[in-house]
């Protein structure tokens, strides 16, 4: 028996909707890391001499060859966007291959900090950590916890950029019909404008 | 467009087989997975609930140990709340609802629907592992207090982690609802012309997305703190274990919200129906709505008052507190208002709603004692906040969610329940929920601490009284869900509308078909309860 379809349904194409709830989850992810920033802020107030201390561990360059890394990473994403509506899909594909390398090199060179600070035994459970005071164990540890939390957005944001190529190629995503990349844009902001506010916080501050 | 079909086939003739349910994507079917899967937990949760008045029927153990108690509670509260009440009646009601009351046929991410579902089984799965791996479940209480969380040998992590799922789960529920509200709406429906659940949903979900991730983020970290032994709350590590409690509830104050609201909503729909009268003051009821989830935001340090904050910070949230009662008290006066000179058809779910009226009434008015200050340092960890929440969470929300179940039962299974057989279990329940849930507020007054296992011997004869009710409760509860079950076989078919009810769900057949509706359905002019434009047969 044939089925009565109403006009409004939930099945239909909504791209508003689509954007709508990607922003919402933006909203979520925020927050998430709103109670790290939270904790974050507290501990620093309450301890403001040891988190400087212990900050001068880190590595400013790396830190700021990272920041211009994730900055150029969204701006090519947001020329990829723009480049599909164009229709340009070969520019747009390029740009998208950009923004993932970008990721890529951002994890290469958290990486090598990572391994820097692991080799100083600064990693709960090591050597030089437990002879640490406790607030500087706190900064030490809310650095890895957050940059960490960071990093695997980072690589969720690339995979699904990722996603968003194969849709491209599989003719899904198109000129007309964009919004998959505009949410794989979004999210790829989020994880940019998260890093700004972590690098100020832990390498910048004195 | 509007020719309506004579016997449209029904959604659950449209495809068969367990695969046409587990990987559904339609709001119906995983309206009704959750509803098994929630009702389930309930069960379980409540045989918990049993065995812990079994063991304060005397003084001294009795059936189990202090550790096994600890344990017992913690599985309690962490099912009944992560498992029953969050997902009770927005993840079932809300779905299977929603888009029929707001007359689209879906929501507007039904995949996302679908993995929400699977999320919600996954945490369930985790939290009854802590059951049978490592050192049994974990004993914190569901609060996961720190530094004990961080410390006891228990699975703890396992139980967190459970609950950070669950309440990822919870958010896309909320996410998925807000888009659908704004976006899929019947042509002709305005705001204002929605259903109030729509409303209470609307407000809840806001919650769900805004609240959720605090908690979040605050398990993770407990988990963290266990995993690689770093002191963010524990104080010996240089923590603040204050610091936890407020980050637990910013989250699991409006987490009450998001608990009774909808439950709310459901009394919204309800009264008006069995009151044969337009709802009194619509616009009250959704701003109040709104309000509710709004100031219950501000409101979490009433939670904390003994343990450790500044007095201007104590007088601020016990103002708020205050405030936040405003809003349910103008709830609660709309509905008694709609009463009045109705004309009132006692049916079950209206018995359930006015035991609701009276429940609530109860739990919020005692939120008020111990939202004071004075009474709170005295009533702080009593008995008394036991028998509070529990008013509010089971005799506000648990009797709402038992009351829509007989309103929409024809609509979601086609056929009828006995009446008679019901409002046996009616009142077998109401009387056993207050024979269990009033002793405790003396119990409370008079000093009993909540969360031991054992009792001074004054406390007895409450104590027993205390456990007789929550024999009569289940007695009650068992009776309804075997009626409920016979009913499926032997009820009556439902009609469209049995209870001339207003609002669309009750424009399309019981069950509804495949894409819920047989014919663009009209959108009530004006106010959506106006029994004078009530277009739609009954009976």
């Amino acid at each position: 028996m044939e089925n009565f379809v109403l006009a409004n349904s939930g099945h239909n194409r909504d791209d508003e909707a689509s954007k709508f709830g990607m922003w919402l989850f933006l909203f979520t992810e925020l927050l998430l890391f709103g109670g790290l920033f939270l904790v974050y802020t507290i501990y620093r107030y309450l301890n403001s001499e040891a988190f400087l201390h212990a900050s001068y561990e880190l590595d400013v360059v790396m830190g700021t060859v990272n920041t211009v890394v994730l900055l150029t990473s969204s701006l090519t994403v947001a020329l990829s966007i723009t480049a599909l509506q164009k229709g340009n899909i070969k520019l747009t594909q390029g740009l998208l291959v950009a923004t993932i390398l970008f990721a890529l090199t951002f994890l290469v060179i958290k990486y090598f900090e990572w391994s820097a600070k692991f080799e100083h035994g600064l990693f709960p459970g090591m050597d030089h950590y437990d002879h640490l005071i406790p607030a500087e164990k706190m900064f030490f540890f809310l650095y890895f916890f957050m940059t960490g939390l960071h990093g695997l957005h980072v690589i969720v944001g690339g995979v699904l950029l990722g996603f968003v190529m194969w849709d491209i190629k599989k003719k899904k995503t198109t000129p007309d019909n964009f919004v998959y990349l505009e949410n794989g844009g979004l999210y790829w902001h989020l994880v940019d404008i998260i890093w700004i506010f972590l690098f100020p916080l832990f390498y910048l501050i004195h | 467009m509007s020719v309506a079909l004579a016997q449209p086939e029904n959604f659950y003739q449209a495809k068969r087989g367990l695969f046409s349910w587990i990987f559904s994507t339609d709001h119906k079917r995983i309206g009704l997975l959750y509803f098994y899967a929630i009702i389930s937990f309930f069960l379980v949760a409540m045989a918990l609930g049993f065995l812990m008045r079994l063991e304060l029927i005397a003084p001294g153990e009795t059936v189990m140990g202090a550790k096994t108690y600890n344990q017992v509670f913690t599985l309690h509260g962490v099912i009944m709340i992560f498992l029953f009440l969050i997902p009770s009646v927005p993840a079932f009601f809300g779905n299977f609802l929603l888009p029929l009351m707001i007359g689209t046929d879906d929501v507007a991410f039904p995949k996302l629907n679908l993995f929400s579902w699977w999320l919600y089984v996954l945490g369930g799965i985790f939290a009854l592992l802590t059951l049978v791996v490592g050192d049994g479940p974990a004993d914190t209480g569901w609060t996961f207090y720190a530094p004990y969380s961080v410390k006891t040998g228990t699975n703890v992590t396992l139980a967190v982690l459970a609950a950070f799922i669950l309440g990822f789960s919870s958010i896309l529920t909320g996410l998925n609802f807000i888009v659908t509200i704004h976006r899929l709406r019947a042509p002709k429906m305005g705001w204002f012309q929605m259903p109030l659940f729509a409303w209470a949903l609307y407000a809840t979900a806001w919650i769900q997305l805004l609240a959720t991730p605090v908690i979040g983020i605050t398990l993770l970290m407990i988990i963290a703190e266990r995993v690689f032994g770093v002191g963010l709350f524990d104080p010996s590590l240089g923590g603040d274990p204050i610091l936890y409690q407020h980050l637990f509830w910013i989250y699991s104050h409006p987490a009450v919200y998001i608990m009774v609201l909808p439950g709310m909503g459901l009394i919204s729909e309800m009264i008006p129906t069995f009151a044969k009268r337009t709802i009194f003051g619509y616009k009250a009821i959704a701003y109040s709505s709104l309000a509710i989830a709004f100031i219950g935001y501000f409101v979490w340090g009433h939670h904390m008052f003994t343990s450790g904050m500044s007095g201007p910070a104590r007088v601020i949230f016990s103002v708020l507190t205050f405030l936040v009662a405003v809003p349910s008290a103008i709830k609660v006066f709309n509905w008694v208002a709609t009463l009045y000179k109705g004309a009132i058809d006692v049916k079950t779910p209206l018995l359930f709603s006015l035991a609701f009226i009276f429940q609530f009434l109860l739990g919020g008015l005692t939120g008020l004692v111990i939202g004071a200050l004075a009474t709170d340092i005295h009533l702080h960890d009593t008995y008394f906040v036991v028998g509070h929440f529990h008013y509010v969470m089971f005799g506000g929300a648990g009797f709402a969610f038992f009351g829509a179940l007989h309103y929409w039962y024809g609509k979601i299974w086609g056929k009828m329940y006995n009446e008679k057989r019901a409002q046996i279990a009616f009142w077998l329940m109401f009387i056993g929920f207050n024979t269990l849930y009033f002793p405790m507020l003396v119990l409370g007054l008079m000093g009993m601490p909540r969360r031991y296992y054992d009792y001074l011997e004054r406390f007895e004869t409450l104590n027993v009284i205390s456990t007789v009710g929550s024999w009569i409760l289940i007695t009650g509860i068992l009776l309804m869900i075997i009626n409920l079950i016979v009913s499926r076989k032997s009820g009556k078919v439902a009609p469209r509308n049995p209870w001339g009810g207003t609002t669309m769900e009750w424009q399309t057949p019981s069950p509804p078909p495949l894409h819920n509706f047989d014919a663009t359905p009209v959108v009530p002019e004006g106010n959506p309860y106006d029994h004078k434009n009530n277009i739609t047969e009954k009976a």
